[in-house]
C-alpha cells in the first residue's frame, strides 16, 4: 500500500476514490435538505435519523477522513505539479486546449473547503454541540440563516463553485481509476455535467425559496 | 510574409535566459517554420552573430526531433502536426510569433530552443520493450492478433516521443507519452508476459524524473501530432491497477 501511495497514479486513484465517496455523500445530504420542502415535520424526522442511525455515526468519522484525505492529496498535487515547471512561458494559451474547470480545480476545491468551515461552523457544531444554538428545532436553525442575505448569498456561490469542480472532478475520477472506456465516455462525461448542475440547483434552490419566502 | 519574433536564448543549461526580438523579411507562405529559422539564422551568420539554436532532424513529422513552443501552444498553432510541417500560411503578414522552449523541469534547456529530452529515453529503458530470443524469423501467422487490437497498438505505436504533451500540460505530465509506449504492447499478445512489470517500472521513471502529475485535464491530447488518444491513459491506469492489485 505504501508502495502504491508513492506513486502517481497510487495517489490519483485515492483522489479519485474518495472523489466517488463524496459525491456519494452529496447526494445523501441533498436528499436530506429536500426534505426541507416537505415542511418542519419532514425534515426534523429526517435529522433525527441522521443523528441517531448507527451507520450514519460510524459514516461520518469515514466521511470525515474521506474529506481530509481527498484535501491533502489535492494540495499535494497541487504544490507537486507546480514545482515541475519553474520557469513558466512567457506567452501561454491555456485555453485552446483544456476546460476553466479543469485547470482551477485547486481554486474551486480551496473556495469549497472555505464554505466547509463556515457551514461545519453554522450548522454541524450548532445541531451537535451547540444545542440547536438556542432554536427550538433543526427546521428553525436552518430556515433562521437562510433569511441572511449574505450567508444566502455565499451559500449559492459555493455549490456553483462546487458544481464547476464536480463537472471536471467526476468524470476525472472515471479517468483516474481506468473505468474511462470510450464506449462509455460520453456517457460518463453528461452524466457527470448533469451530476453537477443537480447539485448545484438542487442546494442552491433550496437557500433561495427559504430566502425568498 | 513579414515577422516579428521574440525568441528565447539561453546561452547554456545555467545561464539565465530572456526573449530577444527579431524581424525577418519577405519570406515565402509556403516556407516551413524551420526554413524561416533558418533564413533569420544566415542573417545572424553574416552579422557575425551567435545563431540561435533548435533541435530538427527529419523535417518530414515522423522523428519527434523538433519542438518550440509557438504562440502559446507546442508546435504552433496548427493542430496535428509538428513543428516541421508548420508552414508560414498559417501564420497572418506581419504578426508578432513569441517562440519558447518545451518547458518543464523534466526537460531542462541545453541552449537557446534546445531542450534535453533525455528522460523519455529512461522511461523507455525501464520497460518499453519486450524480451524474446532473436534467431529466425518467426512464422508470422503463430500469434494472431484481431484486427481492432492492432488497430489500437498501431495508434499508440504512431508517438513519435516530441514532448508536446509535457509541454502542453500545466503539469508537465508525461501521462500521454508513458501510456502510448504502454499501451502499444498492452493491447498484443506479446506485450503480456511482462505487462505488470513493464507498467510500474514506467511509472516509477516517470516519477523519479520529476515530471508532474496527470490531472485529467486532456491538453494533450489536443496538442498531440500525433493525435494520441486519452484512452491511452485511461489504459495505463488500468494497467497499473491490475498490476498493483492482482497477485502474481
Amino acid at each position: 500500500m505504501n508502495k502504491f501511495l508513492s506513486t502517481s497514479i497510487g495517489r490519483k486513484v485515492i483522489m479519485a476514490i474518495t472523489g466517488f465517496f463524496l459525491i456519494t455523500f452529496l447526494l445523501v445530504h441533498l436528499g436530506i435538505n429536500l426534505s426541507l420542502f416537505w415542511g418542519k415535520e419532514a425534515f426534523n424526522g429526517a435529522s433525527e435519523f441522521m443523528a441517531t442511525n448507527g451507520v450514519i455515526q460510524v459514516m461520518q468519522y469515514v466521511l470525515a477522513a474521506g474529506f481530509i484525505m481527498h484535501i491533502l492529496l489535492g494540495i499535494r498535487l497541487e504544490l507537486k505539479n507546480r514545482a515541475s515547471r519553474s520557469v513558466k512561458y512567457v506567452m501561454n494559451k491555456p485555453s485552446e486546449n483544456a476546460s476553466l474547470a479543469s485547470r482551477n480545480m485547486i481554486i474551486t476545491g480551496i473556495l469549497v473547503l472555505l464554505f466547509l468551515i463556515l457551514h461545519l461552523k453554522d450548522f454541524f457544531v450548532q445541531l451537535k454541540f451547540n444545542a440547536k444554538g438556542g432554536f427550538d428545532t433543526d427546521y428553525d436553525l436552518v430556515t433562521a440563516l437562510f433569511k441572511s442575505p449574505l450567508y444566502t448569498a455565499l451559500y449559492v456561490l459555493a455549490f456553483v463553485l462546487l458544481g464547476i469542480h464536480l463537472s471536471h472532478g467526476f468524470q476525472s475520477a472515471f479517468q483516474s481509476t481506468g473505468a474511462n472506456y470510450n464506449k462509455f465516455k460520453a456517457c460518463i462525461k453528461n452524466t457527470g455535467i448533469a451530476f453537477s448542475i443537480l447539485i448545484a440547483v438542487g442546494f442552491s434552490s433550496i437557500a433561495l425559496y427559504f430566502f425568498f419566502i | 510574409m513579414d515577422f516579428t519574433l521574440k525568441i528565447w536564448r539561453q546561452e547554456n543549461a545555467n545561464a539565465q535566459g530572456s526573449m530577444k526580438e527579431y524581424k525577418v523579411t519577405d519570406i515565402d507562405a509556403d516556407t516551413s517554420f524551420l526554413e524561416m529559422l533558418d533564413v533569420l539564422n544566415q542573417q545572424l551568420v553574416d552579422k557575425n552573430e551567435d545563431v540561435i539554436s533548435f533541435d530538427n532532424d527529419c523535417r518530414e513529422g515522423v522523428c519527434g526531433t523538433c519542438s518550440l513552443y509557438i504562440n502559446g501552444e507546442a508546435h504552433g498553432p496548427k493542430k496535428l502536426v509538428t513543428t516541421c510541417q508548420l508552414y508560414m500560411r498559417s501564420f497572418t503578414d506581419g504578426q508578432t510569433i513569441y517562440v519558447e522552449p518545451f518547458r518543464a523541469n523534466a526537460f531542462p534547456i541545453v541552449k537557446d530552443l534546445v531542450v534535453d529530452r533525455s528522460a523519455f529515453d529512461r522511461i523507455q529503458q525501464a520497460g518499453g520493450y519486450t524480451s524474446f530470443n532473436t534467431g529466425s524469423a518467426p512464422e508470422a501467422n503463430n500469434i494472431l492478433i484481431p484486427k481492432e487490437a492492432a488497430a489500437e497498438a498501431f495508434d499508440a505505436a504512431e508517438c513519435i516521443g516530441c514532448g508536446a504533451c509535457v509541454a502542453t500540460c500545466k503539469n508537465s505530465s508525461a501521462m500521454l507519452f508513458v501510456s502510448a509506449k504502454v499501451s502499444q504492447f498492452a493491447y498484443l499478445p506479446q506485450g503480456q508476459v511482462e505487462a505488470a512489470e513493464r507498467v510500474m517500472n514506467m511509472v516509477a521513471q516517470m516519477d523519479a524524473e520529476g515530471f508532474g502529475n496527470c490531472t485529467n485535464t486532456g491538453a494533450c491530447e489536443v496538442e498531440c501530432p500525433k493525435g494520441i488518444s486519452l484512452e491511452n491513459i485511461t489504459r495505463m491506469n488500468r494497467e497499473f491497477l491490475k498490476a498493483t492489485l492482482v497477485p502474481k
